[in-house]
């Protein structure tokens, strides 16, 4: 097992413990994001604790911020904050760990939560690097079901028409939302078809769970100049817990003991 | 007669400040030429950006660019960037405490024929219940100038709304000017018989019927409340203190405006008669926003109405 993927199923565990302990949390999408996360951060772009307040690093935004439990883990692995008080006490009474992004946490740029905003910001800070010739990235995580919300599509359309080849977009492809399929709920159809209307790039990654296959198409949005790329993630909404795969009943769904038991037992596996 | 808008006055600050700070960037929504900014947009073009009719993602891009350190001020007509806009205001700009300020030009009634879809009469309303957001009805030029002067000095959220027509002069270019402090145009009297408590385009009618009353022997004090969150609270209890009663009035609904925020005020810490006037809740007449103040009664003649009227 490589050194990123043994990360990402150590992320997972962090994350089933978190979630578990608090009694709420969005684990299924924080199981199908966590590799995107994991690359990121750890392979992909320029953002530390000793970084964070400087103008020219590379930016992320969580648009899909309800999974920021995944996020915490994340950036807590990083030393943004202590991982352990994060989990302790996710989402309790009076803790700044709350269920969506929030700037009171060190390493997160913006305050999110509400869908449709993440790719806007995106552009907004991609426009500002051009502007101060300044050579960082700008990442933003979206949702497939996300994808619904009309605000994505004026963005698409200024990014292609600024072309934010600093930009890069994933949408988190799980193919799952809270009532069901996306497909069923609102069809995005494909997606790769509307980004390319807009001028984008787009890269499909048929694995989105497969780290190295997640490196390999940033390094290609890297290396992709004049227009803004979208890396479509073809993952599995609860990754990595055989219950949770693909069962939409866990986008918010909260686990029994036995439940948490199985879901650690599942992880380990992998990890030995 | 004053021909210089207070959106040509927001140009003029917005160049003056560019000159020296690179940071500062203007974004409109096709809107440079009602906001009178093209001459911001063609002497600095790379600190102008042009969205497009997404007023959405006008707000949310100038909060990413804020985000990166950029000053931006997001020039829309008040009715769109006041509630299509709404949710972004509300997260991106006031929830997150962006450095942006969004600049609501033909405010009001100021598109009078075009209808409706045009006016912004909830936008007091609506901005003023954003936790860190203010909001910002300057009246003349050269409050209007003095007020950008002081935003620009500063990092955190605000609406400011202005009319699309240019206002009669108030003041001149040595009023004093204290942000967050209303300006006062006093009966220079210890005690008055009303004082009118208003803001943005209805000041000078304001001021005129003051003069008017003065003549038949009533005193009228003016309040000039530009800055309407946060409220000079001073300003209001001192006019309570002094007056019979008090006169609000305002290029807004009945709901949530001035008038209410006055009276919220007034209930809890000096209980006394509030006279509010307003532009209805329903259909407004339609004709230039002359026509449509006067057949509300929020023109100089309505205004004087008023205050014999509560007097009575």
């Amino acid at each position: 097992m490589d050194a990123l993927t043994r990360k990402a199923y150590e992320l997972r565990r962090d994350i089933l413990e978190e979630v578990y302990k608090s009694g709420s949390g969005h684990v299924g999408g924080d199981l199908s994001v966590i590799d995107i996360l994991t690359v990121l951060y750890n392979e992909i772009m320029d953002i530390t604790p000793e970084n964070f307040g400087e103008r020219n690093r590379d930016h992320f935004l969580l648009s899909k911020g309800h999974c920021v439990d995944a996020l915490y883990m994340v950036l807590g692995d990083l030393g943004f904050f202590d991982k352990q008080e994060a989990k302790d006490t996710f989402s309790a009474y009076d803790s700044k760990f709350i269920g969506h992004p929030n700037t009171d946490i060190p390493g997160i740029e913006i305050n999110s939560g509400s869908l449709g905003h993440g790719l806007a910001l995106g552009v907004g800070m991609a426009i500002a690097g051009k502007m101060d010739g300044m050579d960082y990235r700008t990442y933003v995580v979206l949702g497939d079901g996300e994808m619904a919300e009309g605000s994505n599509y004026e963005a698409m359309m200024a990014a292609g028409h600024y072309h934010l080849d600093n930009l890069c977009a994933t949408v988190d492809l799980n193919g799952l939302q809270i009532s069901g399929t996306t497909d069923q709920v609102m069809s995005t159809a494909d997606l790769g078809e509307k980004f390319a209307a807009f001028g984008w790039n787009v890269i499909h990654v048929e694995d989105g769970n497969n780290c190295a296959h997640l490196v390999e198409a940033y390094h290609k949005a890297e290396a992709c100049k004049g227009k803004p790329t979208v890396v479509i993630a073809h993952t599995v909404k609860g990754k990595g817990v055989s219950f949770m795969e693909n069962n939409k009943s866990w986008h918010h769904g909260v686990m029994t003991e036995e439940q948490y038991k199985q879901a650690i037992a599942d992880i380990e596996e992998v990890l030995s | 007669m004053n021909t210089i808008t207070n959106r040509q006055a927001i140009c003029d600050a917005l160049m003056k400040a560019a000159e020296t700070d690179k940071d500062i960037v203007v974004t409109c929504s096709d809107s440079r030429g009602s906001a009178s900014l093209a001459p911001f947009a063609d002497t600095y073009p790379k600190q102008f950006v042009e969205m497009g009719i997404a007023e959405q993602n006008l707000v949310t891009v100038s909060a990413g660019m804020a985000a990166c350190g950029k000053k931006v001020f997001a020039a829309s007509p008040a009715s769109f960037l006041s509630t299509r806009s709404y949710e972004q205001a509300k997260v991106d700009v006031a929830y997150s405490n962006t450095n942006v300020t969004l600049i609501g030009i033909s405010g009001g009634v100021s598109y009078g024929a075009l209808g409706m879809t045009h006016h912004s009469c909830q936008d007091i309303a609506a901005m003023a219940a954003l936790p860190g957001m203010r909001v910002y009805l300057p009246s003349d030029r050269f409050q209007t100038t003095k007020l950008m002067e002081a935003l620009l000095l500063d990092k955190d959220p605000a609406y400011v709304r202005v009319s699309r027509s240019a206002t009669e002069d108030v003041y001149d270019e040595n009023m004093e000017f204290t942000l967050n402090k209303a300006n006062k145009i006093l009966a220079g009297k210890e005690a008055v018989d009303a004082t009118i408590i208003t803001c943005g385009e209805l000041v000078p009618y304001a001021v005129e019927a003051a003069k008017a009353l003065a003549e038949e022997g009533i005193s009228v004090d003016v309040i000039d409340m530009y800055c309407i969150k946060p409220l000079d609270e001073e300003a209001v209890l001192a006019a309570a203190e002094k007056s019979k009663v008090l006169i609000t009035a305002e290029e807004h609904a009945p709901q949530g405006g001035l008038g209410s925020l006055v009276c919220q005020l007034i209930c809890e810490k000096h209980p006394m008669r509030v006279v509010q006037r307003s532009l209805p809740d329903g259909h407004i007449i339609s004709g230039n926003n002359k026509e449509i103040f006067a057949y509300y009664g929020l023109d100089d003649l309505g205004l004087a109405k008023t205050v014999k009227e509560a007097l009575a």
